[in-house]
């Protein structure tokens, strides 16, 4: 139940009662937007990735710190496969986590 | 799907899995109670456990709404959907909780109750709406996830100005809860487990922020990482964990960056102290009767609470008296070691809670169980 749901808002449908459409997986949801809107205009969050829960977008996603997490994931990710070159073919190299 | 599947990645889980055996120190254990059962879920489902050093415990946590509902509530909700005026709209999860006496609310709805599963509070707002002549009662559940919802559509039943409509709030709060995992008495009858780390709630925490976390480290010595839901999100903060601990810190630390900050959703927040005030106490299943712990609507919107609005006096109901949910939500025993566990309790035959709702640690528990030893059996708790 406390799972969400990351879809993306396509439209607002009733600015009065913050309803929009979001796109979970290509299917079209009306969802309330109140808890993601900023100081504007409710047009704002179109485009805008979410999180939906129980018929609500709680959160907005941030498309840069999930690049960021991705690409240090990735690289450490990388750092230990190298590592693990190292070690297969140095059996005395023990050194520390880059 | 974006934002997920980048999260199931075999690569970057097998990255981290790398790097969390080479930290792992040999010279010590690690125990890490997930408190969200969302996460209990992904690992049960994911085969997380499976994978990790033999040196590093994860411990579930009490985070499941269904399961540390106590069985007054669940029975005063039961006798509710009996009277022949209220239409009781409720989510999934909780549909299927035997109460005292191993009724449900599936049962009461095939004996004639009217009972509406549904997934959205708006829902049963359009029921009460739709349908003046009835009482539509929400029989609202969740940690702070769901909440701001419920505040959403009380404060639209008040402006809509709708006669036929309440809510039976069971909001609980995840600070409280985890306080009481972190004092628990080392010994005893109510004892908890040792535990080196947690890993903090998703969702939730896209609601509070992780400021509400500082007191754990400063106080109780125990690092918290928040972590997102996907696979690669529990890896990386189980990598966290083990960092802080191996340099000997405890520090609130954010793994799921994207979602939240450290001052949470505002707005979410305000709409919630709006609607709710804290109760003075409030009972949990496993966890006993914890201040401080729970929320119910404030006196202005007193018209919409169905503890006023119904007697609803409690009848005291009581656990199934061979379930150990209660050891199992503290952390201090494995589902396993429930002696119901498998043979009486299945996610077919649930006897507790903990068996019921996808996020308790009994059905994670059993589906891990019955993936790992024929991977042929489809998925029968399936999440979105
Ligand atoms: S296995 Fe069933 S009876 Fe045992 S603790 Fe879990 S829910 Fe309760």
């Amino acid at each position: 139940m406390c799972l969400g749901i990351p879809g993306q808002v396509v439209e607002i449908t009733d600015a009065a009662s913050m309803m929009g459409m979001v796109d979970v997986s290509g299917v079209r949801r009306a969802v309330n937007l109140a808890c993601v809107a900023g100081d504007g205009p409710l047009e704002e969050v179109i485009g805008h990735w979410v999180l939906v829960h129980v018929g609500f977008a709680m959160s907005r996603i941030d498309p840069e710190e999930a690049a960021a997490t991705l690409k240090a994931l990735e690289d450490l990710g990388e750092a230990m496969a190298e590592i693990e070159a190292i070690r297969g073919a140095d059996r005395m190299m023990e050194g520390e986590t880059p | 799907m974006k934002y997920v599947d980048e999260y199931r990645d075999g690569a970057l889980a097998k990255g981290l899995l790398r790097a969390i055996a080479r930290a792992v120190r040999a010279d010590r254990s690690y125990a890490f109670m997930e408190f969200c059962g969302g996460h209990t879920h992904a690992i049960a489902r994911h085969g997380i456990i499976d994978v990790l050093p033999q040196n590093l415990r994860m411990i579930h946590g009490p985070g499941c709404p269904v399961c540390v509902l106590p069985m007054g509530r669940l029975d005063a909700a039961m006798a509710l959907a009996r009277d022949p005026a209220v239409t009781l709209c409720t989510y999934a999860d909780l549909m299927r909780v035997p109460g005292s006496h191993g009724e449900t609310l599936i049962r009461a709805k095939a004996d004639g109750a009217d009972v509406r599963m549904i997934y959205s509070p708006l829902d049963a707002l359009g029921l009460a709406e739709a349908n003046p002549e009835r009482q539509v009662v929400f029989l609202a559940i969740g940690f702070e996830t769901t909440t701001p919802p419920t505040a959403a559509v009380v404060k639209a039943a008040e402006a809509k100005d709708l006669r036929n409509f309440s809510v039976f709030c069971n909001h609980v709060l995840t600070p409280m809860a985890m306080r009481a995992i972190l004092e628990a008495p080392a010994h005893g009858e109510e004892a908890g487990p040792r535990l080196d780390g947690l890993v903090g709630p998703s969702h939730v925490s896209t609601i509070i922020g992780t400021d509400p976390y500082r007191p754990f480290p400063e106080r109780y010595g125990v690092p918290v990482v928040v972590a997102g839901f996907e696979p690669v999100d529990i890896l990386h903060a189980i990598l966290m964990l083990v960092r802080q601990v191996n340099d000997d810190r405890a520090e609130v630390e954010n793994q799921y960056v994207r979602a939240v900050t450290a001052e949470g959703n505002r707005i979410a927040q305000a709409l919630m102290a709006e609607v709710f005030e804290h109760r003075e106490s409030f009972e949990w299943r496993g966890l006993g009767t914890l201040p401080d712990s729970a929320l119910r609507l404030r006196p202005r919107f007193a018209r919409f609470d169905a503890e006023r609005r119904f007697d609803m006096s409690s009848s005291g109901g009581r656990d199934h008296p061979g379930c150990a949910c209660g050891a199992v939500l503290r952390g201090r025993l494995e589902p396993w070691e429930c002696k119901l566990f498998g043979r009486v309790c299945t996610p077919d035959t649930p006897i507790g809670a903990c068996m019921v709702s996808s996020e308790g640690a009994c059905a994670a528990a059993w589906l891990h169980g019955s993936r790992s030893h024929s991977p042929d059996v489809p998925e029968e708790v399936s999440h979105v």
